[in-house]
């Protein structure tokens, strides 16, 4: 598991610069990363996303960028599996949620924002 | 009981896998609304999914995934793959769970 | 061709104004957050509904003479009545009511008559708003649905029965009569689906795809805890996938039946192709004619039908070789003094009524102003909730729920318990009292006014902004998040960040809510004890970069 054990720290990190750093990995915005996240969560304790990359993706990553420990989850894809992973996050507030994929020695990444809100009212 | 719900549903020559785990996901960052100290941190780190005697899966989790967490993805396969989950916290303790694909 | 531009409906008023030839071979007939009138009701169109960003001064962000002129309709007419808040008062006491199940089941038999095989489509925000919903738990609603002849529905509203009793209501009322669709909507443990996403019906010959979109943010805008194993969202992933494989099985149209909102909706059409016509509710908006959007397979139309029974949308499609060639599109207001009322109807509605008829009739008071409820910021009605809220709660601040329903109440006409019902009758309305930091009050108004104002629709919640009794403020709806809300007062000082006021409320999402009154008694006692209320002193905040916009008047 390359890009989670470049060093192990990287769970521990507490911000989205220093988790990249902890990854050894600069990643490169792509179309070819796609993430499914709820724009407005419906309960932050459980936001369900799904990420997947292109064909050639030997790893997918989920991180929180303002969760007090960003990275949240590294799939490492075996034999056969399909580039794409789904898992649930706790977000304590509205953050963008970004996802990575290695695809041969290069890391890209797609973001999106995830709404936590108050709730009520409505139409 | 294991704590594992496991469902593997196949179509064609894919494998769907669906999991939810019982496990609190302790962030060790929150505090027992009764004593007000920090609840130490528990939470699955690793879980590995097989499918015969192929790895298909290996994911890495931190705290912030949710209680009682859920992993789905598919991989090339086929009905009748022994598809088997694994996982691994933070304490040590570990449960797996077994199905066959179908 | 489909996607012909232009002005598909004569807007001269003809002799009969529910003359309207039938065109083409398949139609479809659409009513929307209906709220429960049974009977019919005076309602008011807004005169503040802002667009910001791309979505300014466009439709359905025009309002008052703005929305006129979009449309070429004279002023002074039953169309400028229907469709602005312009002389409302007098206008109503000329036309009258609007609305009402029976006088609808007229006109829906009638233009059915001329359309054989068409559908009749209800939008959702059917079972929720009125007193006899809330006491029957929407028995009365669903029997009027399925008096009135509905084919296939959406919900939004209906969610917060619970989850038992909507399944209880598909399960044994609607089954083998009424399509309950509902793409959207999975379950939180395994995400698979709950409902039907779709049902295909053949009309004449051409099998037609109604494809259903729940209110994606249902768990957000009301209690979670009464739907806690579904989970909504807006999914238009899935959505391209249902119309693909609806296409896939025969559909020659494909009709999303939605409660996304308009601005979703317009977005939504931009984005998944193979949707001929979305239409459209929840933001309660009386489009008059469709928006054509342009997307990578070709052009949506999308609608959006108003509110309370007010409109029946009329979509008739001229479908050749398996194709839309050419439509036309009619929203005709339900003015019941020009609709015969039904007779089966009306032996519904009266037994319906009858155990409530007495209380519903109090009369609490009279006020000088039309009570109304639309506006982005505050109604009439809405300031009386407030009023009664601070005075029945002993609180300097109260906070009401941007709801678009709400029946309106002419000057001078008794407000009954019924008017009062039609505000407040849900199944969480539950006041409560809270203690809350300037800091917390500040981030509620910003949040609340993110989902109203977000640049993009697939972040807004399509409701109206919270109502605030007690504190003056500046608004700012072009600012970001954070940053719209400024200039807070109480009593004429300052909002301290630091320090706590009570604040009354209603409409708690939370599961555990203190025991308290419910708010039609709070509001009711208000009135019997005031009697004669003169003019409603509106508080709105000041706006800020709002001039010229054509979603104010
Ligand atoms: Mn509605
Ligand atoms: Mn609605």
């Amino acid at each position: 598991p390359r890009m989670v054990l470049a060093d192990g720290s990287a769970f521990d990190a507490k911000t989205l610069d220093d988790t990249l750093k902890a990854m050894a990995i600069t990643p490169e915005e792509s179309g070819d990363v796609k993430i499914k996240a709820p724009e407005i969560a419906e309960n932050g304790a459980v936001v369900p996303v799904t990420v997947t990359g292109p064909e050639g993706t030997t790893e997918l990553s989920i991180l929180v960028e303002n969760n007090p420990n960003p990275l949240a989850a590294t799939f490492i894809l075996g034999e056969g599996a399909k580039p794409e992973a789904s898992t649930r996050i706790k977000m304590g507030k509205t953050s963008n949620v970004i996802a990575l994929a290695k695809v041969g020695d290069k890391t890209l990444s797609a973001k999106q924002e995830v709404k936590v809100t108050i709730g009520g009212c409505g139409g | 009981m294991s704590s594992i719900k496991l469902k593997a549903k196949a179509d064609g020559d894919t494998v769907e896998v669906k999991a939810l785990m019982t496990h609190p996901m302790e962030t060790g960052q929150r505090k027992d609304k009764k004593t007000g100290e920090l609840v130490p941190a528990h939470f699955i780190s690793e879980i590995v999914v097989t499918a015969g005697d192929k790895t298909v899966m290996t994911a890495n989790w931190g705290a912030s995934v949710s209680k009682n967490p859920y992993l789905a993805f598919n991989y090339a396969g086929k009905a009748g793959d022994k598809v088997k989950l694994t996982w691994k916290d933070n304490k040590g303790e570990t449960d797996s769970a077994e199905t066959d694909a179908a | 061709d489909a996607s012909k531009e232009g002005n598909k409906t004569d807007t001269k008023a003809p002799s009969n104004p529910y003359e309207l030839p039938a065109f083409g071979n398949v139609s479809l007939l659409h009513y929307t957050d209906c709220h429960a009138q049974l009977l019919p009701i005076y309602f008011r169109e807004p005169n503040v509904n802002i667009g910001i960003g791309s979505m300014k001064n466009q439709v359905p962000h025009l309002v008052g003479e703005h929305f006129l002129k979009k449309y070429g309709i004279e002023p002074g007419t039953m169309d400028a009545h229907a469709f602005t808040y312009i002389d409302f008062a007098e206008a109503a006491k000329k036309y009258g009511k609007v609305g009402g199940f029976a006088h609808l089941k007229t006109l829906v038999d009638q233009i059915r008559a001329q359309r054989p095989g068409s559908l009749l489509l209800d939008g959702g925000d059917t079972w929720q708003g009125s007193w006899t919903s809330l006491k029957t738990n929407a028995q009365d609603m669903v029997d009027a649905q399925l008096a009135l002849g509905v084919d296939v529905m959406t919900p939004h509203w209906e969610m917060t029965f619970g989850a038992d009793r909507v399944k209880e209501i598909i399960e044994k009322d609607f089954a083998g009569k009424l399509d309950f669709v509902a793409q959207n909507v999975i379950s939180t443990d395994f995400e698979e689906p709950v409902f039907d996403p779709y049902v295909i019906k053949e009309i004449n010959g051409v099998p037609v795809a109604i494809v259903g979109q729940a209110f994606p943010y249902t768990p957000v805008a009301n209690p979670r805890h009464l739907v806690p194993d579904w989970s909504f969202g807006i999914r238009d992933d899935r959505m391209q996938e249902m119309v693909d494989e609806a296409r896939g099985k025969g559909a020659q149209v494909v009709i999303v039946l939605s409660h996304n909102g308009m601005d979703v909706d317009l977005k939504m059409a931009s984005k998944v192709t193979g949707i001929d016509a979305i239409m459209g509710g929840h933001t309660h908006d009386g489009v008059f004619q469709p928006v054509v959007v342009e997307n990578a397979g070709g052009k949506t139309l999308v609608t959006n039908a108003g509110s309370n029974g007010k409109f029946l949308g009329v979509l008739d499609l001229d479908v050749k070789d398996g194709k839309i060639a050419d439509y036309r599109y009619k929203l005709l207001p339900v003015f019941s003094n020009l609709l015969e009322a039904d007779k089966g109807m009306t032996d519904l509605i009266t037994k319906i009524r009858e155990p409530y008829s007495k209380e519903l009739a109090e009369e609490l008071a009279v006020c000088d102003d039309t009570l109304y409820r639309r506006g982005n910021f505050n109604g009439t009605f809405d300031q009386l909730i407030c009023n009664a809220l601070m005075e029945g709660l002993d609180a300097p601040l109260a906070f009401s729920p941007g709801f678009r329903w709400g029946t309106s109440v002419l000057p001078g006409q008794p407000i009954t318990f019924e008017h009062v019902a039609d505000q407040t009758a849900i199944t969480y309305g539950t006041v409560t009292r809270n203690e809350m930091s300037g800091e917390m009050i500040k981030t509620i108004l910003e949040d609340v006014a993110d989902n109203l104002f977000n640049p993009d629709p697939y972040y807004q919640q399509g409701g109206d902004m919270v109502r605030v009794g007690g504190l003056k403020f500046s608004f700012d709806p072009t600012a970001e998040m954070g940053k719209r809300v400024s200039d807070m007062e109480l009593d004429g000082k300052p909002l301290d960040a630091a320090k706590n006021y009570p604040v009354a409320g209603w409409a708690s999402v939370q599961e555990e809510v203190p025991e308290n009154k419910q708010i039609w008694e709070v509001v009711a006692d208000y009135l019997r004890d005031k009697k004669t209320i003169g003019k409603v002193e509106l508080n709105t905040p000041k706006l800020k970069n709002a001039d010229g916009n054509e979603g104010m008047a």
